[in-house]
């Protein structure tokens, strides 16, 4: 009887696709809408300590008019606004370099242009954190010392420091969106580029006419990525300066969520920083595709 | 013949269940976690030590070493959702409050072992981890803070250091050592507390007064931050720490190779002149703090570990009696420097022979440690901690060092203001 049952509902094709889905959805449910329903709940509660939860409705959002939520909101904006600066224009260069028919060894530099993906961000961060030392022998006074400037105190001032969290953050994606972009090109018919150049087109007017918009599906799917990437970043900062940032220089809105619900153990507030920040991503990105015409219908 | 066998086998069968007593028995397995390599051998010799001295209720202590971040966090989730949580674990200092907030601890009172032994020992360290008259933690050390100083540097500028009593007078030695050699006298620390916050405590000052009042902005305060601003920008005989603290590598490369020409930091670091700058060995000696006024407290207690029983132990009675004999007996807390290099907590065992035994430090820094240390032990001032005490130590390392010293982007006066009214919403 129950073989039966079993053997009916695999070979049901109205059942068997729920039964394959069954574990991706189960663990959607358990480790994803389980903890974020449950984090808006206790963004409404103050949590003092163990066995001491009391509900206060909208005061952990009021108390983010702060200067460090600010703070770690402007860092967090200029961050992602940066690595989209470079992290799109770049690697789609590279693309059409590596593309290029003329070009040798293209294996080797899509391999080598990857691997720092491949790398732990902490080990990588300990890397660059001791790159950007402040005496005068690390590497970044090195070379700055070759064009006779004086040793940076690199990692406690403001400025420096984007640069330095910047740097690493494209040492480790370069590569990566180096190959989202080669993938796009491939999509792109190689018979547009000869009716272009037949039609006395130029490598520039090749590129702006026929590259660019052959590559906007996957220029906006790399902005999204590097959106959410941004606003999210919290390892690099860590790998940098542990979880108490000289001056907030380097702290982000991870590492504020971080720094109020583990070292000060104030669960609440924590989930609220949380939250907003889900809202203010899905903004950011509702912004961003609008204006890239995702939403709208092709119109031929 | 192979009936017999079977009988006899029966019979031998039927005894050793009759008096298990005579099996060895079973070891009770305690777990422990900890974010310090050190500890766990501290404790695997504990445990060996346990074993020998009591043979009928014998332990195996199965620890686990994490990153500091990572082990604080776990603990703190498995205390708040009920499970997981080990028999024992070590707490720091800077996030002890967030154990004992709300209304049921999830930490085991520790009096019953505590109160016999509190005499003898610095009261001070136990209170760091009381709560409302229970104490919940044993520290590993008292964590005197003390002056490391380059005895080269100090001739080589004609400077005696028993002759510096007063910061009046380390400043003038500074000056006279900044001269001689070209090196500063001292590092000041600006992106952790671990030079501001111990002159506050030997100033006879705090973060929060008895009553958990926040007086960070008082006017003893902006007084010490002031005077290392000046030791820094006016009198120029120091300068902010590379790295930023005293604890980054960058830092000990810097004073491995003589960068300095002392150093305030509490005992306990002499086990990282020890491991990480070993070409200063013969060249440091210890001497107390100068003082602020003469006559005035010529140390300060800072850092620490709290080891506490967890609320889910299964054998709360067995971890209580470990933790007695590891950390609060005599013989564990002479080998609190013996293994660790700390300095106990129980002052009785200051001036035992044991102490004066040679071993790496004694190699380094000479013998007198501790003879030096019992001359200092009242002049150890207590610190309050509050609910508020990891915020408060956050905002120290990250705003008032950082901004008062190294950018000097707001005075002493503004900056401390500024962290007390963030503290008292």
């Amino acid at each position: 009887m129950k073989k039966s049952l079993w053997r009916s509902l695999l070979n049901s094709p109205k059942a068997v696709p729920y039964f394959f889905v069954a574990p991706f959805v189960l663990s959607f449910l358990l480790f994803y809408l389980y903890p974020f329903i449950a984090t808006i709940q206790m963004s409404f509660q103050r949590i003092a300590g163990f066995g001491d939860v009391t509900f206060i409705g909208w005061s952990n959002y009021g108390r983010l008019l702060n200067e460090h939520f600010f703070n770690a909101l402007r860092t967090t904006s200029q961050y992602t606004f940066w690595t989209i600066l470079v992290l799109v224009p770049l690697p789609i260069l590279l693309a059409v370099l590596v593309n290029h028919k003329r070009v040798r060894f293209t294996g080797f530099f899509k391999s080598a242009l990857f691997i720092p993906a491949l790398t732990s961000v902490i080990v990588a961060g300990i890397f660059f954190r001791y790159s950007f030392g402040e005496q005068a022998t690390t590497l970044a006074n090195a070379v700055t010392g070759l064009f006779g400037m004086k040793p940076i105190t690199w990692l406690q001032i403001k400025g420096p420091a984007m640069f330095a969290l910047v740097l690493l953050c494209t040492w480790r994606w370069l590569g990566v969106n180096m190959v989202y972009f080669l993938s796009g090109l491939q999509g792109i018919s190689q018979e547009l580029y000869e009716a272009a150049e037949i039609d006395g087109a130029g490598a520039w007017d090749r590129f702006r006419c026929i590259t660019l918009p052959g590559l906007k599906p996957v220029i906006i799917y790399v902005i999204t990525i590097s959106v959410y990437g941004g606003f999210s970043m919290f390892a690099e900062s860590y790998a940098f300066w542990k979880t108490a940032t000289p001056g907030d220089i380097g702290m982000t809105i991870v590492s504020y969520i971080y720094q109020m619900g583990f070292n000060n153990f104030d669960m609440g507030f924590a989930s609220a920083i949380g939250i907003t920040l889900v809202i203010l991503v899905m903004l950011v990105n509702l912004i961003q595709l609008t204006c890239f015409g995702f939403f709208k219908k092709d119109s031929d | 013949m192979r009936r017999i066998t079977a009988w006899l086998l029966i019979l031998i069968v039927a005894l050793a269940m009759a008096f298990p007593g005579y099996a060895a028995p079973k070891a009770t397995t305690l777990t422990f976690w900890t974010f310090q390599e050190l500890h766990k051998g501290f404790w695997d010799d504990a445990v060996a030590t346990w074993n020998k001295a009591h043979p009928a209720q014998p332990i195996a202590l199965k620890t686990e070493v994490y990153n500091y971040d990572e082990m604080h966090n776990k603990l703190l989730v498995a205390l708040q959702s009920g499970v997981g949580a080990p028999d024992l674990a070590d707490i720091e200092i800077s996030k002890f409050a967030n154990y004992l907030k709300g209304k049921t601890p999830q930490l085991v009172s520790l009096n019953s072992i505590v109160k016999p032994v509190l005499s003898k020992c610095i009261k001070a360290r136990f209170d760091n981890y009381a709560k409302n008259g229970q104490y919940y933690g044993v520290d590993y050390h008292v964590g005197a803070t003390v002056m490391y100083y380059n005895k080269e540097y100090l001739d080589k500028a004609g400077v005696d250091a028993n002759k510096i009593l007063t910061w009046d007078d380390y400043v003038a030695a500074g000056k006279k050592v900044v001269a001689a050699t070209g090196k500063p006298m001292t590092t000041v620390e600006v992106t952790e507390q671990w030079t501001f916050y111990p002159l506050l405590s030997q100033y006879g000052s705090d973060i929060f007064a008895k009553n958990g009042k926040v007086i960070l902005d008082s006017p003893a305060n902006v007084k010490v931050l002031t005077f290392l601003k000046d030791m820094i920008y006016k009198d120029k005989i120091a300068i902010p720490a590379p790295g930023g603290y005293h604890h980054s590598e960058e830092y000990w490369a810097f004073m491995n190779k003589g960068g300095a020409a002392s150093l305030m930091m509490p005992m306990w670091y002499m086990g990282r002149f020890v491991q990480y700058m070993p070409d200063l060995k013969g060249k440091m000696i210890i001497r107390p703090l100068p003082a602020w006024k003469k006559g005035g407290n010529r140390s300060a207690g800072m850092g620490g570990t709290g080891t506490v029983i967890t609320a889910q132990s299964k054998n709360k009675a067995l971890a209580l009696k470990l933790m007695a004999a590891a950390k609060l007996s005599k013989e564990g807390a002479i080998k609190t420097w013996t293994l660790l290099g700390f300095d106990p907590i129980r002052w009785d065992v200051w001036s035992d022979p044991a102490m004066k035994a040679d071993n790496q430090y004694t190699n380094y820094f000479g013998k007198d440690i501790f003879n030096m240390l019992t001359d200092i032990k009242d002049e150890i001032g207590p610190t309050v901690i509050t609910e508020k005490y990891p915020l408060a130590i956050d905002l120290i390392k990250k705003n008032v060092s950082f901004k008062a010293l190294k950018e000097q982007s707001a005075t002493p006066e503004q900056v401390l203001k500024e962290v007390a009214d963030e503290l008292r919403k």
